[in-house]
């Protein structure tokens, strides 16, 4: 059997034939497989969906409990058989509950990678590198502009903007799933204490989050008073990025905007967002990881979809790896 | 050099001057000498270091990257400095300590071309990627931080609690790294004494007339001058040394060679730098800014725009420091010894009489000559005195040109306006009239109260055809769109912008809500008023 034969992509997403299902298909199908709840990655509206239990739940918080009209989990590690063809999920470090499937028929086995990362993150399980004859790799930061610095390093500079800047009121931007559970408990691991506000958009997921036991520490909702002088003073906001520029942020006090985003690396892209204040801080691999992990998955051959294909596609020649762009659409790069 | 790195990256990304200020005091605050007076050299533009070229940077990367990958990252990045900092092989070496800011100034300092690439590379193994770009901006010139040299002085000030006026006049005659100075401002020992000669001497500044302010006033108590349209600068010459200051306390020597090299006598001069020849011919704003922001002036430049100056005032003749006598006798002395200096290159600004208020409205409204921009009032009485004291001084403007113009392009502000659309770009009619089309002239962001401000935003919200990044395209059509009066100081032609003028100091004076977008103003409007 031809890689080709066992995956493929297709308008919908990453198609396999033999098992007649996808992979975070774009589109609504039959059979789905979902490696993670990211809305680009998960999406409403397919019949039958299999992911870890966590990932369903997370489908169930976003979408409603009617999001498909069957559901299964699967454990990390787990091996189910759907027609001739066996998959399992390993976890994957991006999110709570995110999963790189494996997919094996005939002795050949792909390993799709959804969307990971390596750096240590105490709101999900660590990534787990997996062996296969094709890896198929993210690559939204894909250059070797792209390092990652030490995640507390830069918590840290937010903290020490809070003492700083006392009477402005910090607005972080971080994405509901994963990015604002992961900046709220590493602020709490560097030692912040107060209770941190949260944007609505981020209250149901910071709930499961901690009732899968994630510590977050004290939350309120950021617009439950009305009429505050001074709001947020010296406060930690955490809100979805969507809200830089909004009328919602006039309510504060003298916000300063904040982003935790692998792309805030950039200058020019935190100046474009008009950030005062940028946080390197992503839940995707960087240059280091990807070129690391495809290593330690001893692929002959590689598969580099959504982001910078061509760099990473560039090293894989210059390191006798066989390696093509897949050219899937419909994700979100720019989304972290 | 980290602290330097990030104050660096904290700065150019602070919209407000006030946030900038706490970001440099607290930098002075908890750095040490001589770290801390090389950061205050670097951001007032005090260190050059010649050995370092952006091309040497290019070589050294490309003998340690692959060169495909490197044009992905630098096409991705967009900017040189920034790219190579990002993708420097990182040192596993955690045995060498990074460098301290005052180790790479003063390695910088002594670097041969020969030698530099080796020196330069040692120093990023050394350093994490927001120092390397530190490095490398300093290394290579120009910071662009959006941080002037005056506002580091301010900064001082704060930080030390001294008036900027007290550092200014000290600035000139210290060196980096500075340390007596920091000295001073701590506490810890006397004001530094200056042994260099021809020093800055903060100037004096004149507030606007206001409303009411003039009925209150003895116009007896006043004399009045023109008020010339050139830059306002000060002329130093002590014990041979000769030096031109901005009105800030830049040294703009080097600018201006023609002026000082004419300049013999041992005085400080206080007045209008203008082109052309005294009493020949006085140049508009726009000639001089052919002489501007130079570092260097061609023979060919000295002949067609040559400078004089236009003396207003006398602020010291030999080791007399004339500051204290009143404005009248300054004036009296100024006006005996001007007379030893080059007649092409110094003249007096001439006196306006008048007898009341009104007489002196009339010759406002029409100045002798088309570069007089109004009058400025000086107490007869009046001590030279640093900063803007209020009562003493006065400008009184000519009135601003208007034109009704109509909102094309609205842009997100910055901090605490970040959640309006505050800066407009606005356009006037042009080509034939029922087909004319709009053509940008302009760009203003203040001049509304918070109030209209609101509305602008709602109206840009209610009206956006599209959308690039922070700006918004408004519907702008004769049928519909937002006029706004827009006041101006002064037209020069420009080949940069499309209309082919360029609007000096622009502001919204008005919101024509009232006003049908089709009556705002046509280009031709405009082009009548460019002056020659």
């Amino acid at each position: 059997m031809k890689p080709h034969d066992l995956l493929h992509p297709r308008p919908a997403g990453l198609y396999c034939p033999p098992g007649d299902f996808y992979i975070d298909p774009v589109r609504p199908v039959e059979r789905a497989l979902i490696t993670h709840g990211h809305a680009d990655h998960a999406r409403a509206g397919h019949r039958h969906v299999l992911a870890t239990g966590q990932t369903l739940d997370i489908m169930e918080l976003r979408y409603g409990a009617d999001f498909a009209e069957s559901r299964q989990a699967l454990a990390y590690g787990e091996k189910l058989s759907i027609d001739g063809v066996t998959v399992s999920f390993h976890p994957a470090g991006h999110v709570l509950g995110s999963a790189q499937i494996a997919v094996e028929a005939n002795g050949l086995r792909i390993v799709a990678s959804g969307d990971y990362k390596r750096h240590p993150d105490a709101t999900c399980a660590p990534f787990e590198p997996v062996r296969c004859d094709v890896f198929i790799t993210e690559a939204t930061f894909g250059l070797p502009v792209f390092v990652h610095p030490d995640p507390l390093n830069e918590i840290r500079r937010l903290t020490a903007s809070l003492a700083q800047f006392p009477e402005r009121a910090h607005i972080v931007g971080a994405y509901s799933l994963g990015k604002a559970q992961r900046v709220i408990g590493l602020l709490r691991a560097a030692g912040h204490d107060a209770p941190i506000l949260i944007h609505g958009a981020l209250a149901k997921l910071c709930n499961y989050y901690q009732g899968q036991g994630i510590k977050l520490g004290e939350l309120a909702p950021a617009t439950d008073e009305e009429g505050i002088v001074d709001r947020g003073a010296g406060q930690i906001i955490v809100a979805p990025p969507s809200v830089f520029g909004e009328r919602w942020t006039r309510r504060f006090a003298d916000p300063l905007n904040v982003f935790a985003s692998g792309w805030m690396r950039i200058r020019q892209r935190a100046r474009q967002r008009g950030v005062e204040l940028p946080l390197i801080l992503s839940d995707h691999a960087d240059w280091n990881e990807l070129t690391a992990t495809i290593r330690e998955t001893e692929a002959g051959e590689v598969w580099v979809t959504h982001g910078r294909e061509e760099a990473i596609v560039r090293w894989c020649e210059l390191n006798g790896i066989a390696a093509r762009p897949l050219n899937l659409v419909g994700y979100e790069d720019e989304a972290e | 050099m980290q602290r330097f790195a990030d104050l660096l990256d904290r700065l150019v990304l602070t919209p407000s001057r006030n946030g900038k200020l706490r970001l440099l005091a607290d930098y002075f605050r908890t750095v040490p000498d001589p770290d801390r007076g090389y950061a205050l050299a670097a951001l007032t533009g005090g260190l050059d270091f010649p050995a370092v070229k952006p091309a040497m940077l290019r070589t050294l990367i490309s003998e340690r990257m692959d060169e495909v990958l490197f044009a992905y990252s630098y096409d991705y990045v967009g900017d040189l400095a920034e790219t190579i900092s990002l993708v420097w092989p990182a040192s596993h070496d955690s045995e060498t300590p990074p460098p301290a800011l005052s180790e790479i100034v003063e390695t910088l300092a002594r670097l041969g071309r020969a030698e530099a690439p080796t020196v330069i590379a040692g120093l990023l193994d050394r350093l994490d990627p927001s120092a390397r770009f530190a490095l490398i901006k300093l290394a290579t010139g120009g910071l662009r931080i959006g941080v002037s040299a005056r506002l580091a002085k301010q900064a001082l000030a704060a930080f030390g609690d001294r008036d900027v006026g007290e550092i200014e006049e000290l600035w000139h005659g210290l060196e980096p790294p500075y340390e007596t100075l920091f000295a001073w401002l701590e506490g810890k020992a006397e004001k530094p004494v200056s042994a260099a000669r021809a020093l800055y001497r903060p100037v004096m500044l004149a507030h606007p007339v206001g409303e009411g302010d003039l009925e209150k006033l003895d116009p007896g108590d006043y004399a009045a001058e023109w008020k010339w349209d050139g830059i306002r600068v000060q002329a130093a010459c002590e014990d041979g040394v000769k030096r031109l200051y901005s009105r800030t306390g830049d040294d703009i020597s080097g600018a201006f060679p023609d002026l000082l090299a004419e300049f013999d006598a041992e005085m400080t001069l206080d007045g209008e730098l203008l082109v052309g020849n005294p009493g020949l011919k006085t140049g508009t704003f726009s000639d001089l800014q052919q002489r501007l922001n130079r570092k260097t002036v061609s023979k060919k430049m000295l002949a067609e725009y040559p400078v004089f100056l236009r003396c207003y005032d006398l602020l010291q003749i030999g080791d007399d420091d004339l500051r204290a006598l009143p404005f009248a006798e300054r004036r009296a002395i100024l006006q005996n010894e001007l007379p030893a200096l080059s007649e092409h290159r110094f003249d007096l600004s001439p006196m306006v009489g008048f007898s009341g208020w009104e007489e002196l409205e009339e010759k406002r409204r029409n100045p002798p000559h088309p570069v007089i921009e109004g009058v400025m009032l000086k107490r007869r009485d009046s001590a030279y005195v640093p900063g803007r004291p209020k009562g003493p001084w006065f400008k009184w403007k000519r009135d601003p040109f208007t034109v009704d113009a109509v909102l094309m392009y609205a842009q997100r502000g910055h901090g605490k306006r970040s959640s309006y659309y505050s800066d407009y770009t606005f356009g006037v009619w042009r080509g034939p009239d029922d087909a004319p089309e709009l053509v940008p002239v302009g760009k203003a962001y203040f001049g509304f109260t918070d109030e209209e401000l609101k509305l602008i935003d709602k109206y840009v919200r209610d009206n956006t055809v599209e959308r690039f990044g922070p700006v918004r395209s408004v519907r702008a059509e004769p049928g519909h769109g937002l006029v706004l009066e827009v006041a101006f100081e002064g037209l020069n032609r420009s080949t940069r912008h499309k209309s082919g003028v360029a609007m000096r100091f622009p502001r919204i004076s008005r919101l024509r809500w009232d006003k049908p977008a089709a009556e705002a103003d046509r280009l031709e409007t405009l082009m009548a008023l460019l002056a020659d």
